[in-house]
């Protein structure tokens, strides 16, 4: 059954307290994220990979690029799939089994994030039309759950496929073949941001912690693009935004995202 | 990456779109308050070419008892498309995306329902799709809403719904199965007009910071729009069609 700690009632109360007077429990402002560490090439065997931490949550992603049969529709353009998964050692509430909601939205919307922004350049990735396309899959592990694994997931994976050489297959007699040494990089056309805020009262937070996450009345994520264009959003959590917030969480998600995205183009590889 | 490139004409020089409408105006909504017998609250909405059927239980005991809430009662929402509801058949078992739909619409439902009334116990929506032609998450949303005032749960306010969009680079209301396609930007609301709150709101697609702010305030008009007609099929049933 579940119960309704008499400190989880403590720790919002003082949480919100604190939010009164502009401050939160670790010392940053109600705008300000924590420190974003991006470690490239964390797994050298994937074709690309990063560790992120944000704070003290911790997610690795691992890019695996290989030929691929296309979708029906779509034998013009390589295909790219993302994914996150919540490993058991992240905290001790995740249990093993199938992924639950929770989980196939934080996939979803990190995918989409990446997807709708248009990033990759896919109509490079055909080794034949309509036969054999490049499939890109960024496969998002989360080892240490301290709030916010949206944009964790989301600069990982996009720090993974921004650092990421692409292997070069040949069609020969109806079948893909790898040529050896012949390393390309991603075609990146614009790097996505996501930028993840909670309303608590009447307070927005930028990149809310573990104990805050816990006590968020909602929650929002809005993905930009390199020229400050918003591509991807998700609303969550059990309450609502007014007009106003919405407006707001649109502008902060423009201006937090900036500055991540300085730290995203600095790891990627010249032409 | 994604979607596919434009062949058709979606917005044509005098403002027209694909299937005759004006860039504000939103498809033909047809809303029917009850319907089924079994189910404590039901609705069924037309929204074009869309086709959906939601059945509200509870509240009632909670199976699994593990999940029940001492403090609280819980919503259920169960988000599912049939085989025969698009083009090409669909497996029946639910997809990441059916899952992904039921909780961003249970969450655009718990604002508006006022479970702490009922601690321990389940409210369950069961939403069924019948024909899908983009945008049924706001439909669903909107029949939900509709269902559970039905069921004569209390609710703050009906959550009403419409998506706007973008497509040829205007920003329209109401986005159809083929501008979901073949157009620039999708974003669905979920909003209580009563409350003045956005309890539903996502978006695929490139917007500049402007458009974003106009297509979240178009979406809300179309949201208005559905919460009349809510309004009147509730007002159909329970006093014959005097609003």
């Amino acid at each position: 059954m579940t119960v309704r700690t008499v400190i989880d009632d403590l720790k919002r109360a003082q949480i919100l307290e604190l939010l009164e007077q502009g401050k939160r429990v670790d010392g940053r402002t109600p705008e300000e994220a924590r420190k974003v560490s991006i470690e490239p090439n964390a797994i050298p065997k994937a074709n690309g990979s990063a560790r992120v931490r944000i704070g003290d949550t911790e997610v690795i992603c691992g890019v695996k690029i290989q030929p691929d049969r296309p979708f029906p529709d779509m034998g013009d353009k390589g295909m790219f799939m993302c994914t996150a998964e919540l490993l058991p050692l992240s905290h001790p509430t995740v249990e093993t089994g199938p992924p639950g909601p929770p989980v196939i939205e934080l996939a979803r919307v990190v995918d989409r994030g990446i997807r709708e922004s248009h990033m990759l350049d896919l109509s490079e990735m055909v080794i034949e039309k309509n036969k054999s396309v490049v499939g890109i899959f960024a496969d998002n592990v989360v080892v240490d759950n301290d709030g916010n694994l949206f944009d964790a997931c989301s600069y990982a994976a996009t720090a993974a496929l921004l650092t990421a050489k692409v292997p070069k297959w040949n069609w020969v007699e109806e079948a893909p073949v790898l040529t050896e040494d012949a390393l390309a990089n991603m075609p990146v056309l614009t790097i996505p941001v996501s930028v993840t805020m909670g309303r608590i009262g009447s307070h927005i937070i930028v990149d809310p912690d573990g104990d805050e996450w816990d006590i968020l009345d909602a929650r929002i994520t809005i993905t930009t693009d390199s020229d400050g264009n918003i591509c991807a959003l998700q609303k969550g959590g059990s309450d609502g935004f007014t007009l106003e917030e919405i407006d707001r969480c649109g502008e902060l998600s423009v201006k937090v995202g900036a500055k991540v995205r300085e730290m995203l183009k600095a790891l990627q590889a010249g032409p | 990456m994604g979607g596919r490139d434009a062949t058709m004409v979606l917005l044509d020089e005098n403002g027209i779109r694909c299937d005759g409408r004006k860039v504000d105006e939103p498809r033909k909504i047809m809303i029917k308050a009850g319907g089924l017998k079994n189910a404590d609250g039901s609705a069924y909405i037309e929204f074009g070419d869309n086709k959906i059927l939601v059945g509200v239980f509870g509240p009632r005991d909670v199976h699994p008892k593990h999940m029940s809430n001492t403090d609280t009662g819980i919503l259920r929402v169960r988000y599912h498309m049939e085989p025969f509801s698009v083009g090409e058949r669909k497996r029946p078992a639910p997809s990441r995306r059916e899952i992904e739909i039921s909780k961003v619409i249970k969450e655009a439902l718990e604002p508006a329902v006022l479970l702490k009334r009922f601690p321990r116990t389940a409210v369950d929506v069961f939403i069924e799709v019948l024909q899908a032609d983009g945008g049924t998450r706001c439909a669903a949303l909107a029949a939900a809403s509709v269902a559970l005032a039905d069921a004569g749960i209390p609710m703050r306010d009906m959550v009403a719904a419409c998506a706007a969009g973008k497509v040829a680079d205007t920003i329209i209301l109401d986005v159809n199965n083929e501008e979901d396609q073949a157009g620039q930007a999708d974003m669905p609301i979920g909003y209580m007009p009563g409350l003045e709150k956005i309890t539903l709101l996502q978006l695929d697609g490139v917007l500049t910071p402007e458009e974003y702010k106009k297509c979240v305030r178009v979406g809300i008009e179309g949201c208005k729009i559905v919460y009349e007609l809510q309004k009147k099929a509730l007002a159909e049933k329970y006093f014959g069609g005097s609003s």
